[in-house]
């Protein structure tokens, strides 16, 4: 192993995860405001209509698959009674399926941002630099499953990059493991992990604010002038909390 | 019985003369910025007209309020949550920014710095979304004073709902004016789409807001609300709306829009009701039972057993007096002329209209007959379907009846001062027509038509002595790391050190209140003497400058 193999496989990723666990917690912590999916829908729906819906549930799909193949360990499929067979079938098949879904979705996607001028115009740099990232793990992804697991022998990942991501997290990093991964896969995580870690930068934090609370609460929400949360009445910053008692203190 | 004061607002169309100084104030104050230049808290639309945006009364195009469901449960007209969700990505019935209009600007630079030719320079209008030239086609109010109604008002969605055909000739028309703000309502179907819990209605005065900070930017609050009072930033990806100018109403101050408004025709008060009783109010299965259902919301402030259930909720007894006091009460309660804006979105609105007699009283005083008649505006009103309908089709899901007892209230008043101030004997029997007696009738045209400031603006300053004032009252040591070091952000506070040390302000009474207290000139702390070390430019030191000439003095 060279020291390229410990620089791709074991410093890029700690440093990646540790980018996108700081990052996130700093930017939530000091920019709500600017924590939002900047939808462009107002400008432009006809394409939009049809690409983000494709785009993200076809994503969605994506991101369980890689869920149930890179972080549930062979062994413990196979005692649900899930064999290689049925697994690559079903990896194939519906990775394929949400994969045409997400590569049309975004293919409508930057074809919209490119070529509508109200869209194009309110794109920053960071989305620019976010797409490209984005794009080409999704290219480098579906080009490895078409090359390896469609026309080729089938590769089997979860004897190699999926021990290694379990390595990664498990605090004893093997990079050897990466070593002979084929190019187009290896190119897919790092893409991919350059993405994690510009992530907290990008609109992708978006992600994070999945309204699933919507589902439980009531309808018409009340609020008083006086929670901190209202308007005019911003938290101290830090350093600045009215002087209290203790025990009132732990009770909020 | 849950006792909640709501900040309302009453418009008296029959004064409004369109002038858009309420829009314009509004604009001035709220969204004169990047992202929101399309949007208009406050807009006036000339009716017939299709409004702003487009059609944006037709909720089977755009799905917004709230529809009663088979089992008589209340849902939001474009879907229940998990269908709400699942639409996430792509809200479909958005309106697009061209169903507002495209904002623009005008290439002024031209006017100055086009070189000398043979033709004047022109300033082209440039789009503020593309930068590039383009052509108006539609905008807020493109159809101001009935512009081009004979191509558009057709799209009227209330003409559509109306028996009879309604000729849109100018000269056989009919008109009005309806200012429109957010409708504050008591059942808003923006918070209750917004996924992300960010906005909400204010315990304290009932006021609708936006989180900034906790919107994620998911549009749902702008497709529900069926009046289209919510509008998304597209500059910061943020939905923002009227605030009712809560900075203001804080401090017992009318909003931008009543405090501009050149006719006085609107009104700001509070109305107290039951908050509990406000779903099943909402969820009451015919549509013209609405407005009555509503009413029946709101409590008597008068009413001991009220007052003590408000008191017990914590409400401040200068509230309840205001409640008491309050034009909104007697407007809507007791004299039952002002209606709500389309009761059949089930939102429950509060900002309410006396609806315009002036179509009628045209109508009859163009025919030769007298306006100011009792008899013959009552009877008009009873004949005059076109312009009744259409206020039914606004303001009472299309009933008739009770636009018909404001209309002949409002001509009852007209008739009955008519004969007041010219000296005759008053005609008891005109109040009495409508259910009234001469003396209601005369408090009416008080608040009505003298429309004292007073009277038409009794809003109780929100109460800040329970709450944060501690964190607020600063401390002489309050700066960075101690005394004269200087905070941050500190500008416009006043320490011991003068100007420049302190926290960042907020927007609050508190702060204001500590502003108006600066030291200036004209009030100094040591009597007859100006410490020019602090001083902060309010008012002048006596010598300091020369005297100013009298406005009436030759120059």
């Amino acid at each position: 192993m060279t020291a390229w193999d410990y620089l791709l496989w074991v410093a890029f990723p700690y440093a990646a995860t540790g980018v996108f666990v700081v990052g996130h917690l700093l930017r939530y912590r000091y920019d709500q405001f600017g924590w939002t999916s900047r939808s462009s829908q107002t400008y432009e729906n006809r394409l939009l209509r049809w690409g983000s819906p494709m785009f993200h549930y076809g994503i969605l799909m994506v991101i369980g698959g890689h869920v149930v193949g890179l972080f549930i360990p062979k062994p413990w499929l196979e005692f649900f009674g899930v064999t290689e067979h049925m697994y690559h079938l079903g990896a194939t098949w519906l990775g394929s399926f949400a994969a045409v879904l997400t590569v049309a979705g975004l293919a409508i996607l930057i074809y919209r941002r490119r070529l509508t001028k109200r869209v194009l115009l309110v794109t920053t740099v960071m989305d620019k630099v976010m797409y490209v990232f984005l794009a080409s793990t999704i290219t480098f992804g579906t080009t490895a499953t078409v090359l390896y697991q469609i026309f080729g022998g089938g590769y089997d990942y979860r004897g190699s990059i999926s021990p290694w991501i379990r390595s990664l997290y498990s605090l004893q990093p093997d990079p050897s493991l990466m070593s002979d991964v084929p190019f187009f896969f290896q190119l897919h995580v790092l893409t991919a992990t350059a993405l994690f870690l510009l992530w907290p930068f990008t609109r992708l934090v978006h992600v994070f604010s999945a309204p699933l609370g919507y589902l439980v609460r009531p309808y018409v929400v009340y609020r008083s002038r006086d929670d901190p949360r209202g308007a005019g009445s911003r938290a101290p910053r830090r350093g600045w909390e009215k002087s209290e008692r203790p025990l009132e203190r732990s009770r909020k | 019985m849950r006792v909640m004061a709501q900040m309302s607002m009453i418009m008296n169309l029959d004064k409004c003369i369109g002038c858009h100084t309420c829009s314009v104030t509004c604009k001035q104050v709220w969204t004169n910025r990047t992202g929101v230049e399309y949007a208009w808290f406050n807009n006036v639309e000339t009716r017939p007209g299709i409004g702003y945006p487009r059609e944006y009364e037709n909720q089977e195009k755009w799905k917004g309020g709230w529809v009663r469901n088979k089992r008589g449960r209340l849902q939001l007209k474009a879907g229940g949550r998990l269908k709400k969700l699942s639409q996430i990505f792509n809200n479909p019935n958005l309106p697009q920014i061209d169903d507002y209009y495209e904002p623009w600007t005008y290439d002024y630079d031209m006017l100055t710095t086009a070189p000398a030719g043979t033709q004047s320079p022109v300033a082209r209008p440039k789009s503020l979304l593309t930068g590039q030239d383009m052509d108006i086609k539609w905008s807020g109010n493109w159809d101001d004073n009935l512009g081009g109604s004979q191509e558009t008002a057709a799209q009227d969605p209330i003409l559509a709902t109306m028996s009879e055909h309604v000729k849109m000739e100018f000269e056989e028309t009919f008109m009005f004016y309806l200012p429109r703000i957010c409708e504050h309502c008591l059942n808003p179907a923006c918070v209750a789409a917004c996924p992300s819990g960010a906005m909400y209605k204010r315990e304290e005065d009932g006021i609708v807001l936006v989180d900034e900070d906790g919107c994620r930017g998911w549009r749902m609050c702008v497709s529900a609300c069926p009046y289209k009072k919510v509008y998304f930033n597209h500059k910061t990806g943020k939905a923002e709306k009227c605030t009712l100018c809560y900075p203001l109403i804080e401090q017992g101050k009318p909003t931008i829009c009543s405090e501009t408004c050149v006719g006085r025709l609107r009104y700001l008060g509070l109305m107290l009701y039951d908050a509990d009783a406000v779903l099943a109010a909402a969820s009451i299965e015919n549509d013209q039972d609405l407005l009555d259902a509503q009413r029946a919301c709101f409590l008597d402030p008068f009413d001991p057993e009220v007052i003590a259930a408000a008191k017990a909720d914590g409400m401040a007894d200068d509230w309840i007096e205001a409640a008491q006091n309050s034009p909104i009460y007697k407007l809507i309660s007791e004299y039952e002329i002002a209606l709500p804006l389309h009761p059949e979105y089930r939102t429950m609105p509060m900002v309410w209209y006396i609806p315009p007699l002036s179509p009628v009283v045209d109508v009859v005083s163009n025919s030769g007959s007298d306006g100011e008649d009792a008899r013959t505006l009552f009877a008009a009103i009873d004949k005059l379907r076109i312009p009744v309908e259409y206020l039914a089709g606004l303001f009472s899901a299309g009933d008739v009846v009770p636009v018909e007892l404001s209309l002949r209230k409002l001509a009852a008043m007209r008739a009955y001062m008519r004969d007041i101030n010219l000296g005759n004997e008053p005609d008891e029997r005109i109040p009495n027509a409508v259910g009234m007696t001469g003396e209601t009738i005369q408090a009416m045209y008080r608040l009505l038509a003298i429309a004292k400031y007073e009277d038409r603006y009794v809003i109780p300053k929100a109460h800040v002595e329970t709450a944060r004032e501690l964190e607020e009252l600063g401390c002489s040591l309050d700066t960075d790391g101690g005394p004269g070091m200087g905070g941050p952000g500190s500008a416009g506070h006043s320490g011991p050190y003068g100007n420049t040390v302190g926290m960042p302000l907020g927007a609050t009474v508190d702060n204001y209140n500590t502003m108006t207290g600066r030291p200036s000139a004209t009030a100094p702390t040591t009597p007859g003497r100006v410490n020019l070390l602090n001083w902060n430019g309010n008012g002048a030191p006596q010598g300091m400058f020369p005297p100013i000439a009298d406005a009436g003095s030759p120059a």
